[in-house]
């Protein structure tokens, strides 16, 4: 139990996947201009990894391992991802409209979200088991929704501010969660 | 030909890709905290533009295009399998560094990003003379980065010692914060320099 703890812990905190591992920037930066979004794309990212983690743990295992096509990893993953998703949004549509209309444009936007396919070939390269896979994928999403959320507050106060012309926009995103990655990285020693 | 050149040039200023699109900017942070490895990555990346581009411009009028995503996902991470299978073969040390980043290379935004934006709508040499330029500009970006963390950060460069024995090495910069931090400063400092020349233009 204590190892499961601590392995989520180093996974949201100690190896944050955007800000230590950089996983998953593009939306990072795109966007965390504003909070509402960030909720978005938070939810569809937690929601699509656990999934996409577990399909591809389960393909990995009992499909190429057997066949000894391991070297097909990249190929299979990234087609899994892919149809995961739009399968996910064909049953949310039907099924729950609201929730489907609450993640918006951002579900599509998940299958060139790196944090995804990185998380997934992360889990092969730990030798995770299936239980493990799946934990490791929410706590994964759950740090990459903590980075998120924090850097949008922060960039609807940069907004009003003043901010040299020469630092706007991206270069000031960059420095702050540089900042914020040292933060983060003080729980280094907690983890793994 | 003139115009081939135009294609390939357009890649290493106007518009180089992290620094002007911010576009694969996921290994651009990971991978310079070594000058080595950035350029490793760089040519990986090279060799899967020049793939990819060329692939989907011959057959942009076959690939049916409400499916051509899928279909170009599965033209780079085909091209993405070769380069992990010779880099594993013939350059172990560079596979073993860059580790979960040659797989990665297959979801940069920068490969299908070019695909989507050139290579569809354009014929073979000029998409071939796009993904080299895109290729050339991102690695010469991501050594630059590279070279700045690399000599500030342990002062070394290409694993040569270029400062004294008692330079301490300033660790921020080979850590992963000082690499977003590194990076912001980098395109503050283009910024500055656009508007500059931007203001002289406006002079003449």
């Amino acid at each position: 139990m204590g190892d499961y703890f601590l392995m989520m812990i180093s996974a949201i905190f100690a190896n944050n996947i955007l800000l230590i591992r950089f996983l998953g920037l593009c939306p990072y930066v795109g966007v965390s201009s504003n909070v509402n979004g960030s909720v978005g794309m938070s939810g569809a990212a937690l929601f699509v990894n656990v999934l996409a983690s577990a399909f591809t743990w389960l393909v990995y295992n009992y499909l190429l391992v057997p066949f000894q096509l391991e070297y097909l990893r990249t190929v299979a993953f990234i087609l899994v991802i892919a149809s995961l998703v739009q399968l996910v949004e064909i049953v949310l549509q039907k099924t729950a409209p609201a929730l489907y209309r609450a993640l918006g444009i951002y579900l599509p936007l998940i299958t060139t979200n790196c944090m995804i396919f990185g998380t997934a070939v992360l889990n092969i390269n730990q030798e995770n088991t299936f239980f493990e896979a799946v934990l490791f994928a929410f706590a994964t999403a759950v740090g990459f929704s903590l980075a998120l959320l924090i850097l949008a507050g922060l960039r609807e106060r940069f907004a009003i501010g003043k901010v040299p012309t020469m630092l706007n926009g991206f270069p000031i995103a960059l420095i702050s969660a540089g900042l914020m990655g040292l933060c983060f990285q003080g729980f280094i020693g907690l983890g793994q | 030909m003139s115009t081939m050149w135009q294609e390939f040039s357009k890649g290493l200023w106007k518009e180089v890709p992290p620094f002007r699109f911010v576009l694969g900017l996921c290994p651009t942070l990971a991978v310079t905290g070594k000058v080595s490895s950035a350029l490793g990555l760089g040519c990986g990346v090279i060799f899967v533009l020049m793939v990819s581009n060329t692939l989907i411009s011959i057959f942009k009028n076959q690939i049916p295009g409400k499916i051509r995503v899928p279909v170009f996902i599965v033209i780079i991470a085909s091209a993405v399998t070769i380069v992990e299978l010779m880099m594993e073969a013939y350059f172990y040390t560079l596979f073993e560094v860059l580790g979960i980043w040659i797989p990665l290379i297959v979801v940069n935004c920068l490969i299908l990003g070019r695909g989507e934006a050139f290579a569809r709508k354009n014929p073979v040499h000029l998409s071939v003379a796009d993904g080299l330029g895109m290729g050339v500009g991102f690695t010469i970006s991501l050594s630059v980065l590279a070279s700045f963390r690399e000599i500030i950060g342990s002062g070394t460069w290409f694993g040569l010692s270029l400062l004294p024995a008692s330079y301490i090495g300033f660790e921020l910069l080979q850590s992963p914060p000082g690499a977003f931090i590194c990076l912001g400063l980098l395109l503050a400092l283009i910024n500055l320099i656009s508007s500059k020349m931007e203001d002289k233009k406006q002079g003449c």
